[in-house]
């Protein structure tokens, strides 16, 4: 006795297959739409923006004529505030990474940091915005200075750096400690010379990429309420500064049609030194990284 | 001859002169207890914007009763005569603004992270997720600008009643910001289905789509809801799109095409306008955070309880 009915199935088939290669295309389709938007994206940018990006446009400070327009003082700025927040992100951030992964018990309170951690990942910039304007700002009268951005920008970007620190570690397998161990190591000597410089490659990608995260985020700036229109450089971590995402800001909700080239020039340097960071970022993944 | 010679320090005598004096020991003791410390700043973080968030709450609540904040449907802050603090406008805005962004995002997202998962080649794959890794990484502000300047012009041709200020554009463009999180997130999950229960279902016969559909879909679903509660949770604090494109009209409509205001939104034009330190208006950013926090929190939560509750086990 036959169990599967043969001209049945193949009188279907045809029609399941054909559903298989419409359905497929349609998922090839909604895929090349992220594509297609990021191709437009980049493309209405560079073309509103490129005839704006003279050596002028770098060189000048904020004006309010459009012609006149630089953005110096935004990227100089930016870079302060990049030096206040990597060493600061980075090395509570790789502290946290250490203490989790080599030091932590398994009890109550190190679930509760962790779990803590994933939770703070999912906290809108903005509310780090409010907590900076309320802690660095006012309470410990930093002002709006680098200090107070960095500082809160820091914690906005710890949880990121956090996870990807803890990663880079727990790939560095453990027949590597205990080799360190057998040899007469203590724990500490141990982490230093055996577990960090085999996870510094992961640490080192996923900060950059935690970095440039914060270089293009303006929520919590414009919460701060650092000035936009400066006509000097900051001079240490207490000056008054502006930064990159804050200038475009400013500029894209100017009324007059003029600043929006303006805001598109700001885009292409902002990119162009996410590009810049996210690039040394691959360089050190393909470099360094080993396999176990 | 033997190796040792009596006059040697025996190997615990000379771990213990490396380990046991001064500087060393002080440092093996001390290390866990700063890099603690360091751990702790995290808690410390979220202590410390739980309470901002309720002090300062509770300035506002001396001002405004708290039925009228929760209950309200007029939010006139900047009103003269009499400032009215209803958050329901600015709740309503948020979530129109996030629900055409789950629109578009969910089928899209899914869909693409389907073809990832089940139909593209590993040379596809190589290609397409650092492109989808850009698209994550542009900043918000670069999304403002684009929903702005590009797609609220282009709207506005199909749709000729589109203001130059509405919550369509900047949904579409929160949309496209959140589409990244669900594709990857949910190829994360599809990928993690094991091979052995697709090889099943094709040795009966079945066409790959029946695969994706009927066996692969339904195994992950745990965590692809996951990610669209996560993406839900990110598009309701998003910031930049809506200060920029949404405008700052709070309504307490469903309509799509006018100007509306966000939670977000309105944080931001009180902190860049000029409303001096102490007023009332002060205070209600902290109210409206707060608002924020608590609904980006539970979504956290949600999609955290998902993932661990429902998720099939192989």
């Amino acid at each position: 006795m036959k169990y599967i009915d043969d001209t049945l199935v193949m009188k279907r088939m045809s029609k399941r297959l054909l559903y298989n290669k419409i359905w497929k295309f349609l998922f090839f389709l909604a895929t090349t739409f992220a594509l297609i938007t990021l191709a437009v994206l980049l493309y209405r940018i560079v073309t509103q923006g490129a005839g704006y990006l003279t050596a002028d446009f770098l060189t000048n400070f904020a004006s309010r004529f459009p012609a006149k327009a630089g953005i110096k003082a935004a990227l100089i700025g930016s870079l302060w505030l990049m030096a206040v927040v990597a060493p600061v992100s980075i090395i509570l951030g790789v502290g946290t990474a250490i203490y989790l992964e080599e030091y932590a018990k398994k009890n109550k309170l190190n679930d509760f940091i962790r779990m803590n951690i994933s939770n703070l990942a999912g906290v809108p910039s903005i509310v780090f915005g409010l907590l900076g304007l309320t802690i660095f700002v006012r309470t410990f009268g930093f002002g709006k200075s680098v200090l107070a951005a960095g500082l809160t920008m820091s914690l906005l970007i710890l949880p990121v750096i956090i996870v990807a620190a803890q990663e880079a570690i727990r790939a560095v397998p453990n027949e590597q400690r205990e080799a360190s161990y057998g040899m007469g190591a203590t724990k500490w000597q141990t982490i230093v010379r055996v577990v960090l410089p085999a996870a510094i490659p992961g640490i080192l990608t996923g900060s950059i990429l935690a970095l440039s995260r914060a270089i293009g985020e303006t929520a919590p700036l414009v919460v701060i309420g650092i000035p936009v229109i400066l006509q000097f450089l900051p001079t240490s971590v207490f000056s008054e500064f502006t930064a990159l995402p804050m200038q475009i800001y400013d500029w894209a909700k100017r009324p007059q049609e003029e600043f929006q080239y303006v805001a598109a020039a700001g885009i292409i340097v902002l990119m162009a030194v996410l590009i810049f960071m996210n690039s040394i970022a691959v360089f050190i993944r393909n470099k360094f990284q080993k396999r176990y | 001859m033997s190796l040792h010679k009596p006059s040697d320090p025996s190997v615990q005598q000379m771990i213990a002169d490396t380990q046991g004096k001064g500087m060393k020991r002080l440092i093996e003791k001390l290390m866990p207890i700063l890099l603690f410390t360091a751990a702790t700043l995290s808690v410390l973080t979220t202590f410390a914007i739980v309470f901002t968030l309720i002090f300062e709450t509770f300035e506002f609540f001396q001002r405004v009763s708290i039925t009228d904040y929760l209950f309200g449907t007029e939010w006139l802050p900047f009103s003269s005569k009499e400032p009215m603090f209803g958050i329901l406008p600015l709740i309503v805005g948020t979530l129109k603004v996030t629900f055409i962004a789950i629109i578009v995002a969910v089928p899209l997202g899914i869909a693409s992270a389907v073809y990832l998962s089940e139909y593209a080649s590993d040379n596809a794959r190589r290609v397409i997720k650092p492109i989808l890794e850009v698209l994550a990484g542009v900043p918000t502000i670069v999304y403002g600008f684009f929903a702005l300047t590009f797609v609220t012009p282009v709207l506005q041709q199909l749709i000729p009643s589109l203001k130059v200020f509405n919550a369509l554009s900047p949904g579409i463009v929160v949309g496209i910001m959140i589409l990244p999180m669900i594709t990857s997130l949910s190829e994360d999950a599809m990928s993690s289905v094991p091979q052995s229960m697709r090889e099943g279902a094709l040795g009966l016969g079945s066409t790959k789509l029946e695969v994706s559909l009927k066996v692969v879909l339904p195994a992950a679903l745990s965590g692809i809801t996951a990610s669209v509660v996560l993406a839900v949770s990110r598009a309701i604090g998003e910031t930049m799109i809506v200060s920029l494109a949404a405008g700052s009209t709070p309504k307490f409509d469903f309509g799509v095409t006018d100007s509306v205001q966000t939670m977000t939104a309105y944080i931001v034009q009180v902190a860049t306008g000029d409303a001096g330190y102490g007023t009332t208006i002060y205070y209600s950013i902290y109210a409206v955070g707060f608002t924020l926090f608590i609904f980006t929190l539970v979504m956290n939560l949600l999609a955290h309880y998902i993932s661990k509750r429902f998720r099939e086990e192989y």
